[in-house]
């Protein structure tokens, strides 16, 4: 790792920016910590996603549920070998807090970030508490980058020493509404200082392509690095849960029956029939398929001028991320030079 | 106005306890429009206290008065003799009115009778909807006159979080997506240019975080000086 990333032409200097800046097709992973103290549990998953990611996102107590926090294993994962993007929401931090721990975390070797407003506290295991949401995602991207480029924090005052250098990351939701704002809202995200964005799961190709589209007419492609979002489907069930019930996911009928076709060989098995065994191999079929699903949508989505890399969430699911990277023919993971081409 | 809603009967005895001498009092304001503490809930409390006290077994003298605004001493005043009287003062006021009672006299023990809910308006006959959160620095001139902090629920400044959905927030379905209103007001008056800015950090010493608030205007301290 190098001692001042400012010097050596890298915003940051991480291994991410270091692929993008390449012009090499990125993956990010993700890494969900316990909600626990275990820290066995991080290696384990690390070991899981090291070698075929770029980076692993850190989700920060994600659905408002108590978790280990993003920084506390970020640093584990850091000492794994494996590199974090911490995720950071507005909802329990102000910008004091936001701050200080963004010190904290460049100081333990973190160098990528990821600025969220954040899950509301309602969907999670505290619904009672109070939530922050002092800044903005918007407003986080550019404090940070006020941090890194000018070295102030957000009140102006000039940083006394090393300032903490992150390669930013955001989020877009190309398919939550309103539908035509979204690609001015990334434009938004791409101004206010973030360096790549992460989309929310793309299954849709074709609704994807048309969003990409008025992106490039932006000229936002240009500005940040967009890696879109991809997740293997477990299920048919869970397919259909995430089309009607969370906001902003589209998956084509086709999709779903394609999931549902591949437990055809159960499916005349009267329910309560069904044997542990036949249950094990129902599930190992359908996620088989939701594996070569992904794998296609990704080979796709290389495809799509604009896409810089995706970012694979297998929630609760890390094994699935070696054969979906090795099926898109993305491994191994290059290894880019200290200095930028 | 201000928006409030009564506390349950059973919290409110619990709030009064074993006193014998109970005044409820009414404001005519804010809580008499949204139908929570004017004149005809105090009246109708009093008698459901009444009656519940019978059924307990517990005697026990209730009477209700309402005075136009419990926020001002002048109609305060106007009660002092009724509230001396009396072991203790339930309040149909919002927030203020008990806390004004509780001001104006120390020596009266005062509980509310309400939940002070919010600054909203009627929208339709027996709904109350949220509209200010009384942030101190209106950014309504930049929203097309529709509340971010207020109405969206994470106060976001710069547009939609992911979860905006045919118009609603992820949070609830009942709850309209504030930032789907603002876009289509600015859409529909072509105004959607406002929303390409971006909103810098908002300043929340003007509201609560800044401490309790407090206005002073020295030109009407002075006119009644001069009286």
């Amino acid at each position: 790792m190098t001692t001042n990333p400012s010097d050596n032409g890298y915003l940051a200097g991480s291994t991410l920016e270091r692929v993008l800046r390449a012009g090499h097709f990125a993956v990010t992973g993700e890494l969900g910590p316990p909600q626990s103290a275990d820290r066995e549990i991080i290696g384990k998953k690390a070991a899981m996603l090291m070698g075929y990611c770029d980076a692993v996102n850190i989700t920060d107590n994600q659905t408002a549920i108590v978790r280990m926090s993003s920084i506390g294993a970020g640093a584990l994962v850091v000492q794994e070998g494996l590199e974090p993007v911490i995720q950071m929401t507005c909802r329990d931090r102000n910008r004091l807090a936001i701050q200080s721990d963004l010190l904290g975390a460049y100081a333990l070797g973190m160098r990528n970030l990821l600025c969220l407003s954040g899950d509301h506290q309602s969907f999670g295991n505290h619904p009672t508490s109070k939530n922050v949401f002092d800044i903005d995602s918007v407003q986080q991207i550019q404090m940070v980058a006020d941090m890194r480029d000018e070295a102030i924090f957000q009140c102006g005052d000039k940083m006394k020493g090393q300032e903490p250098r992150f390669f930013i990351g955001a989020a877009a939701a190309p398919f939550a509404d309103p539908l035509d704002f979204r690609p001015y809202r990334l434009g938004k995200k791409a101004k206010a200082g973030a360096d790549f964005i992460q989309t929310q799961l793309i299954y849709d190709l074709e609704a994807f392509k048309v969003f990409m589209e008025k992106v490039r007419d932006l000229g936002v492609h240009e500005e940040t690095y967009i890696l879109a979002g991809v997740g293997p489907l477990k299920s048919p069930g869970m397919a259909r849960y995430m089309k009607n019930n969370v906001p902003g996911i589209l998956i084509p009928d086709e999709m779903i029956t394609r999931m549902t076709q591949a437990g055809a060989p159960w499916k005349d098995i009267p329910k309560d029939e069904l044997t542990k065994e036949d249950k094990k191999a129902r599930s190992s079929a359908w996620k088989e398929t939701g594996i070569q699903i992904c794998i296609e949508l990704i080979q796709e989505l290389q495809e799509i001028e604009g896409v810089a890399g995706v970012h694979i969430m297998a929630i609760e699911w890390e094994a699935a991320v070696k054969p979906i990277v090795e099926g898109a023919g993305l491994y191994p993971r290059p290894v880019v030079s200290e200095q930028p081409a | 106005m201000i928006v409030a809603e009564q506390k349950s009967l059973d919290e409110i005895k619990s709030l009064i306890g074993t006193s014998d001498n109970i005044l409820v009092v009414g404001c005519g304001t804010c809580v008499t429009v949204c139908f929570a503490g004017g004149s005809r809930e105090a009246a109708i409390l009093s008698s459901s206290l009444r009656m519940s006290s019978k059924l307990d077994g517990v005697s026990r003298n209730v009477a209700d008065v309402t005075v136009q605004r419990q926020c001002e001493w002048e109609y305060l005043d106007a009660i002092s003799d009724q509230i001396s009287e009396v072991d203790i003062v339930l309040s149909l006021g919002c927030g203020i009115g008990v806390q004004a009672i509780a001001e104006h006299f120390p020596n009266t023990w005062v509980v509310p009778g309400l939940n002070t809910t919010f600054l909203g308006l009627p929208t339709e006959q027996g709904v109350w909807a949220e509209r200010c959160a009384a942030c101190g620095d209106c950014v309504l001139g930049l929203t097309g006159g529709i509340c971010p902090i207020a109405r969206c629920s994470k106060s976001l400044l710069n547009g939609p979080c992911g979860g905006s959905e045919d118009g609603h927030c992820e949070i609830s379905p009942e709850t309209d997506c504030a930032w789907q209103l603002i876009y289509d007001r600015l859409e529909s008056m072509d105004k959607l240019e406002v929303l390409m800015d971006l909103q810098t950090p908002k300043n929340w010493q003007t509201s609560r975080d800044g401490g309790p608030r407090k206005i002073v205007r020295e030109d009407l301290r002075l006119a009644s000086e001069q009286e």
